[in-house]
């Protein structure tokens, strides 16, 4: 055994990891049942520990401190030591807390789902179906602000934010300048550019891709498709500001829309530029690989299929047109 | 009269200006710190067992050692005066009217840290304490006070007061650290904690005002002679703003260890309740510590007489005790409204949530909404056990406190005062009538 390395027990299971590495990150090496992630992003530094559904629960702190951590801490944020017992789906504790998240999450979103573009593949909507309960006990009016177009290719829906600030790093971070951010406070606080500033730099478009739920919309698709009719194939195609590696959504030979790939966490893996994004929308423009895989687990493919399918998206295409 | 360490000399003419100060035996322990080692100071104030008067009680001596004194960056003293919590309104007295307390207690502080700039923190709201603080500052630079190798010592340091812009939750350490850098209120992540990582990146300490005016007179009387003041764990004396029911609003200088039915009856203090009305209830420690009924107050659930101390008021935990807290003590007589009364804290922590974190910012307007229900007579029965279990979520689930703030209330006062809440929904208006009507009214 390399002796840097720290052994962590989550729900059970151990692995062995590097110094530094969090509770999410060993979880998510371990496979099947990691801890939930809405605000925690990988690529983004300083992202995570505000949304509270990655909670889970400290049995051990070390092999040197055994005491259990007195509350449930945010895997997302919270570094493992050598010996540390963690419980994430064992504990009745966490998936109380868990629940109680989803709960405030959903309490002043809209759940209009059926006209939201983001429905199919929106985290808040697979985590509820996951981890939320079939009603709400919430009888208060909900949050409500108006659609906010910021530029010309990304629409702003307030109503549907989750807070998770994800938007606002990818902006500090990718981009040149960063002109919207978090203003007001409590559940009145909202992303905006304050004076009706739009967002426009080469790689704004990013700000939809990383967005968990369906709060920035790409102007471009608003309303073309429900995106399980479409067909995701990985892509390329040598650009000068970015990788130009993509996936191009196509249906009937027609690309409707292009976004960054994403991991099995939902995370992308290579920012794009709004060139590759906006203005390539034809297949010749395109190097086209194979079907992209979709491994996430979805609200749609839950639903309708009981088997794993590997490449969901595309054969729920299938099945859809056959019928 | 009880032993006053902060307040002997507040009712001095003059006392705000450094000449008087100094005529009082204001800045003796500077002399006396600069013969000790930064370590010697500590060491004192270790000895003292003051704790933290900012409201968790934690042990300052302690706090100060974690400071991560292998890091070659600067390090930072930020003073906490950022008073905001309803019915606490101590530390705006103290620097309102002993500016130099706060400032002698910075410099021997921030010698013992070794932090060459300090920050003092100062609510938004209270202008005219900035002010005030402004000028002693200047006065003490121009008596050598501040600056460059002070006294001699070859200790330097230089004092600055940032005004606040207006939130609560900058009273919130970490929240205050993100102000003072020029950035939103937000408080960060812990860990790591300010000692290791905080102004700046720096190892930071950030402590309460009062707090800090407690170290000279440790320093000049010893960290023995301040904890043979007090009681147990409890050692030396607290600040209480008292208000509510009262004969005599005020803020006190009590020893830790004054029985609570002392306090609030006798003439010395708050001299009883106006009216000869009954005690109906205590919020101990300002708004967020949970609100004990009479009976409990004034006597601990095994019927040993309540004291004013960290320990005797937190006796039984949550469920039959409370918190010294920042020591906001606010009295409720039998006409008050307990539904009412929490509407209103609940209504405070909505407004002022950072909403950075979902339970705090969904949790707290959540909660304030069904009380409003409650209060104005929409109320359904299960909405109590609704509210216990949304305040059951929020509480441990946040980034700060402020959701155990939020929270700890609510619960309280269901579980001590419940038959009232369903009195609400049972039979609306049964209570607050005149409340309502008023309201009613004064809308024409």
């Amino acid at each position: 055994m390399d002796s840097n390395l720290l052994k962590v027990t989550i729900d059970g299971r151990s692995i062995e990891v590097p110094p530094g590495t969090t509770i999410l990150q060993a979880a998510r090496m371990i496979g099947e049942h990691y801890p939930p992630a809405m605000c925690y992003y990988t690529p983004l530094k300083e992202s995570g520990g505000k949304c509270r559904v990655c909670l889970v629960r400290v049995a051990q702190t070390s092999e040197a401190n055994p005491r259990p951590m007195p509350k449930l801490v945010a895997s997302c944020l919270t570094r493992v030591e050598n010996g540390m017992v963690v419980e994430n789906e064992s504990s009745p504790e966490v998936l109380e807390a868990r629940h109680g998240v989803v709960e405030f999450l959903l309490i002043n979103h809209p759940l209009d789902c059926p006209v939201c573009d983001q429905a199919g593949e929106c985290d808040l909507q697979n985590l509820a179906f996951e981890h939320g309960t079939e009603q709400t006990r919430y009888e208060e009016g909900r949050r409500e602000f108006d659609k906010i177009d910021i530029g010309d290719k990304i629409q702003l829906h307030m109503t549907r934010c989750i807070l998770c600030y994800r938007c606002v790093f990818t902006a500090d971070q990718i981009t040149n300048e960063r002109v919207h951010g978090v203003l007001n406070r409590g559940d009145a606080a909202e992303i905006g550019t304050y004076i009706k500033h739009a967002i426009e730099n080469d790689f704004s478009g990013n700000i939809v891709d990383v967005c968990p739920v369906g709060a920035l919309t790409d102007k471009t698709y608003r309303f073309k498709q429900r995106v399980w009719f479409s067909k995701p194939f990985n892509a390329h195609r040598s650009c000068d500001k970015c990788c130009g590696e993509v996936v191009l959504w196509i249906k009937n030979n027609d690309v409707i829309r292009v976004t960054a790939r994403k991991n099995k966490f939902g995370e992308v893996e290579k920012f794009i530029c709004n060139d590759c994004r906006y203005d390539h929308k034809n297949l010749e423009d395109w190097v086209i690989g194979e079907a992209a895989e979709i491994e996430r687990d979805s609200v749609i493919r839950a639903n309708k299929y009981k088997t794993k399918i590997h490449s969901p998206a595309v054969q729920v295409d299938a099945k859809f047109v056959s019928e | 009269m009880a032993r006053q360490i902060l307040f002997e000399h507040i009712n001095v003419p003059g006392i705000n200006t450094l000449e008087t100060y100094v005529s009082k035996g204001g800045y003796q322990s500077l002399a006396r710190a600069f013969k000790m080692t930064p370590d010697e100071v500590t060491e004192e104030v270790k000895k003292s067992g003051l704790r933290g008067r900012g409201g968790a009680g934690f042990p300052t001596g302690m706090k100060w050692s974690f400071l991560d004194k292998k890091s070659d960056k600067p390090r930072y003293l930020v003073c906490n005066g950022d008073e905001s919590e309803p019915g606490t309104f101590k530390d705006r007295h103290l620097m309102m009217n002993i500016p130099h307390a706060l400032i002698e207690g910075m410099i021997v502080s921030s010698y013992a840290l070794g932090a060459r700039t300090s920050y003092i923190y100062v609510r938004g709201e209270m202008m005219p304490v900035i002010r005030v603080l402004e000028k002693a500052i200047q006065e003490a630079y121009k008596a050598g006070y501040l600056g460059n190798n002070i006294q001699g010592s070859g200790y330097s340091l230089d004092l600055y007061v940032q005004p606040g812009g207006g939130a609560y939750i900058c009273g919130e350490e970490t929240a205050l650290l993100e102000s003072l850098e020029g950035k939103r209120g937000n408080p960060r992540n812990k860990p790591p904690f300010p000692a290791v990582w905080g102004l700046y990146g720096c190892p930071t300490v950030v402590n309460n005002v009062e707090t800090i005016a407690d170290v000279p007179w440790i320093v000049n009387h010893g960290g023995d002679a301040y904890a043979a003041i007090g009681i147990g764990k409890s050692t030396g004396t607290k600040l209480i703003s008292a208000c509510g029911n009262i004969n005599k609003p005020g803020i006190y200088e009590i020893e830790l260890g004054l029985p609570v039915e002392e306090f609030i009856y006798s003439d010395q203090y708050c001299g009883g309740i106006p009216n000869g009305k009954k005690l109906k209830a205590v919020v101990a420690g300002g708004s967020s510590v949970p609100i004990l009924p009479a009976d409990l107050i004034l006597k601990t659930a095994n019927g040993e007489p309540r004291l004013m101390s960290y320990e005797s008021l937190n006796d039984g935990g949550f469920v039959s005790g409370t918190m010294l807290g920042s020591g906001g003590f606010i009295v409720y007589d039998e006409d008050q409204c307990i539904v009412r009364n929490l509407w209103n804290f609940t209504r405070f922590y909505h407004h002022e949530s950072c909403g950075q974190c979902s339970p705090c910012r969904e949790g707290t307007g959540w909660m304030e909404k069904v009380l409003h229900r409650i209060e104005y007579g929409h109320g359904k029965m299960s909405d109590i056990d609704l509210l216990v279990d949304v305040a059951k979520k929020i509480e441990g689930k946040t980034i700060c406190p402020l959701g155990e703030a939020a929270a700890w209330p609510v619960a309280s006062a269901i579980r001590h005062f419940r038959a009232e809440f369903e009195a609400h929904v049972s039979d609306p208006g049964s209570c607050c009538k005149k409340h309502l009507h008023r309201e009613m009214t004064s809308v024409h």
